[in-house]
C-alpha cells in the first residue's frame, strides 16, 4: 500500500535530497501520523467528557466543560477499584521484569561460560521450550498452577511468567562474546565462577539487562490472557482485567472507563518515551532472533 | 571487543573445548556448583511450567476431565473427536487462517512502508519514528476500548461515523454488522495500530545494515529512481528481516485473543455471536467457562501443533533466511 505509493511519487528525481521530493515525504509522514495519534486524542477527550456527551449525536472536538467525575468514579468503583488494580499491575510488572531478566542472565551465563558436561543438554532443554507458543498453552499451564493451589493467588499470577527461554538465548550469545581476559583477570584476583558472574559479567551486561527488562515490564503491564485466567477474584484483578470487566459489563460508565484507561496508559507511555532507546535495543535483540 | 591474547584463549572464549581437554581435567566441583546455582531457578521453572504442564495437559487431553484438573478417567480420543465434531472449533480454525492471511501481509506492507518513509526523513526522523511506534505501549484492552466505544462505536458522534457523515453516509454499527463483515475493519485496524510500529523498528534496523555504497554504485550505474532502488537493493537485502517479521507476525496472529475477547463480547460464553471467534477464545470458553479441561487441553495441543507446523513449513519455504547474498 503505502510502500508502493510513496517511492513512486519520487521516481522523477534521482538523489534523495531534492527539495520537492523531500517535502512530499514530510507531507506523507504528517498525514500518516494522524491516524496513529487520533486514538490517543480520543482517549484523553473521552476521559474528560460526561456520559451524555459521549453518547451525543454530534461530533465534538473537546468537552464543553472539562469533567473529572470519570476519574473519581474509576477510583470509587465498588467491584473493581482502580487503585487496587493499579497496585496489582505494578506489583506484577515490577517483580516480573527484573526477576525474569535476572534468571535468564544467570542461566545464559552458565551455559555460555561454565564448562561442565551438563551445559549442552541444559541449553537444549531451554531452547526446546521456545518451540511451544506461549499463549496457546494457557490451558496446560492453568492446570499445573491450579494443582499447585495457585489459582487466585499472587504467586500464581506472577511466577509462571518468570521463565523466558528466548532471553536465555540472547544472554548466552552476549556472554559467549564476553572477553576471556576479563574472566582471567577476575580468576587471578581469586574470584570463582559466581564471583566472575556477579562482579564482572553481570555489570558488563547492563545494556542488555536494561533492554530486555524494559521490554518485559511493558509486556507484563499490558498482559491480559494469563491474569484473566488465573485471577478470578476481583482483589487480584490487574488493571487490564478490571478494564476489560467493565468494558464487557452490561451497564458501562464510559467516562470512568476512559479515565481508567488514561491512568493505565500514562505510566507506560512515560516509560516508553524515557526508555525508548532500551526498548528499541530489546526489540532488535529479541525480534531478529525470533 | 578487546584484543585477544592468543589463539588458544580466543578459542576457549567462544567455543566449547574439545572433548579431550575436558577429560584431562578432573571434575571441577566448584564449576558444577556454580552451574547448578545459576541455572536452577530457570530450570525448575521451565520444568514445572512447560514440561510438566505439557505432559499433564497431554494426559488430560485423553481424559474425561470435566470440572476437574485431576487425571482420572481415560477417554481415549473422545476429546479430540468432540473437538473436531464441534463446528465452532472448526470455524475458529478457518477464521484464524483467514485472519492471519489478512493481517500478516497488511502489517508487513505498512510496517515496511513506514520504515522506508521514516528512513528517508532527515530532520524529525526520531519524532515520526516515536509517533508510529508509540501505540506499542498501549494494551489490547485499552485499544479495544477506544475502538469499540469511540472510534468505531455505533453512535452518530463516533469518529468513524462522523467521518462517514461527511460523505453523506448513515451511522453504522460497525462491530455488530456481520453482513457485510464490517467488524473485520475494527478487528484488523486495531491490531494494525498496535503492532505496525514494532515491525517498522525491525525493518529500520535492517535498513541501517545496508551499506550506503550500494546505493551510490547503483546511481552510478544509472539505476536511479527510489522505486527501483527499493526493488533492487533495499527489499532484497532486507530478506532476513522480512523472514523474521513474517514468522513473528504469523505466530502472533494465530494466538490472537485479547482484541477478540474485548471487542466481540457477544461471541463469548457459548452465545452464537458473529463468526469472529478465534481458537484461543474458544479454548478459554471451553476450559474456564465450561470447565472442561480435557477438551481444553486437547484444543491447546491442536492449536500448538498447528502453529509449530505452520512455522516449520514457512521456515522450509523461505529457507529460514539462512542463505545470504542472493
Amino acid at each position: 500500500m503505502s510502500d508502493e505509493r510513496l517511492p513512486r511519487r519520487r521516481t522523477a528525481r534521482s538523489a534523495r535530497g531534492t527539495g520537492r521530493a523531500r517535502i512530499g515525504s514530510y507531507l506523507a509522514a504528517v498525514v500518516i501520523a494522524v491516524p496513529f495519534l487520533l486514538p490517543f486524542y480520543l482517549l484523553l477527550r473521552n476521559s474528560l467528557m460526561t456520559q451524555a456527551e459521549l453518547g451525543a449525536l454530534e461530533w465534538r472536538w473537546w468537552p464543553e466543560r472539562i469533567d473529572l467525575t470519570g476519574f473519581a468514579d474509576a477510583f470509587d468503583n465498588g467491584t473493581a477499584p482502580l487503585g487496587r488494580a493499579l497496585l496489582n499491575s505494578a506489583l506484577v510488572a515490577v517483580v516480573s521484569a527484573p526477576v525474569s531478566t535476572l534468571f535468564a542472565s544467570m542461566a545464559g551465563y552458565a551455559v555460555a561460560r561454565i564448562r561442565v558436561a551438563a551445559a549442552r543438554p541444559v541449553f537444549l532443554l531451554v531452547v526446546a521450550t521456545m518451540m511451544v507458543p506461549g499463549a496457546a498453552t494457557f490451558v496446560p499451564t492453568f492446570v499445573v498452577v491450579g494443582s499447585l493451589g495457585g489459582v487466585n493467588t499472587l504467586w500464581g499470577l506472577i511466577v509462571p511468567g518468570l521463565f523466558n527461554a528466548l532471553a536465555v538465548l540472547l544472554f548466552r550469545g552476549f556472554y559467549l562474546r564476553f572477553p576471556q581476559e576479563i574472566e582471567d583477570a577476575g580468576r587471578i584476583d581469586g574470584l570463582g565462577h559466581l564471583g566472575v558472574y556477579l562482579r564482572l559479567a553481570l555489570p558488563n551486561s547492563a545494556g542488555l539487562l536494561a533492554a530486555l527488562g524494559v521490554l518485559s515490564f511493558i509486556e507484563h503491564w499490558n498482559s491480559f490472557l494469563w491474569p484473566l485466567v488465573i485471577g478470578q477474584d476481583p482483589a487480584l484483578w490487574t488493571v487490564q482485567v478490571a478494564m476489560s470487566t467493565n468494558l464487557t459489563a452490561q451497564a458501562i460508565n464510559l467516562p470512568a472507563l476512559f479515565a481508567s484507561a488514561v491512568v493505565s496508559v500514562v505510566p507506560l507511555a512515560l516509560v516508553f518515551l524515557v526508555a525508548q532507546r532500551w526498548i528499541v535495543r530489546g526489540i532488535l535483540a529479541t525480534g531478529i532472533k525470533g | 571487543m578487546s584484543v585477544r591474547t592468543g589463539a588458544r584463549q580466543a578459542d576457549a572464549g567462544t567455543v566449547r573445548p574439545a572433548p579431550g581437554s575436558a577429560r584431562r581435567r578432573r571434575v571441577d566441583w566448584s564449576a558444577w556448583r556454580a552451574f547448578a546455582l545459576l541455572t536452577a531457578p530457570l530450570l525448575v521453572g521451565l520444568l514445572v511450567f512447560k514440561y510438566v504442564a505439557m505432559g499433564w495437559g497431554l494426559l488430560l487431553s485423553f481424559s474425561d476431565a470435566r470440572g476437574t484438573i485431576a487425571l482420572g478417567d481415560w477417554a481415549g480420543l473422545a476429546n479430540y473427536r468432540t473437538l473436531f465434531g464441534d463446528p465452532r472449533f472448526r470455524e475458529s480454525l478457518s477464521m484464524i487462517v483467514v485472519f492471519t492471511l489478512v493481517i500478516v501481509p497488511l502489517t508487513f506492507a505498512i510496517a515496511l512502508g513506514l520504515a522506508v518513509l521514516v528512513n528517508r526523513l532527515r530532520r524529525g526522523r526520531a519524532l515520526f519514528r516515536t509517533t508510529f511506534f508509540l501505540p506499542a505501549a498501549v494494551s489490547y484492552v485499552v485499544a479495544s476500548l477506544i475502538w469499540k466505544m469511540s472510534l468505531f462505536s455505533g453512535v452518530p458522534s463516533s469518529a468513524a461515523n462522523s467521518l462517514a457523515a461527511l460523505f453523506g453516509q448513515e451511522p453504522t454499527a460497525w462491530i455488530a454488522t456481520v453482513d457485510p463483515p464490517l467488524y473485520w475493519v475494527v478487528l484488523v485496524t486495531v491490531r494494525l495500530w498496535l503492532q505496525v510500529g514494532l515491525y517498522m523498528i525491525l525493518f529500520l534496523a535492517g535498513m541501517q545494515e545496508i551499506p550506503a555504497e550500494l546505493y551510490e554504485a547503483a546511481r552510478v550505474d544509472g539505476a536511479a529512481g527510489q522505486w527501483r532502488l527499493f526493488r533492487h537493493i533495499t527489499f532484497p537485502l532486507l530478506r532476513n528481516t522480512s523472514v523474521a517479521v513474517t514468522l513473528l507476525l504469523v505466530i502472533a496472529a494465530f494466538q490472537a485473543f485479547d482484541e477478540f475477547y474485548n471487542l466481540l463480547s457477544t461471541g463469548l460464553a457459548g452465545a452464537p455471536g458473529p463468526d469472529g471467534r478465534p481458537p484461543l477464545v474458544y479454548l478459554y470458553d471451553v476450559s474456564l467457562v465450561q470447565q472442561d479441561y480435557g477438551l481444553g487441553s486437547a484444543g491447546a495441543f491442536v492449536v500448538t501443533l498447528l502453529i509449530v507446523l505452520v512455522t516449520l513449513v514457512q521456515g522450509r519455504l523461505v529457507g529460514f533466511g539462512r542463505r545470504d547474498g542472493d
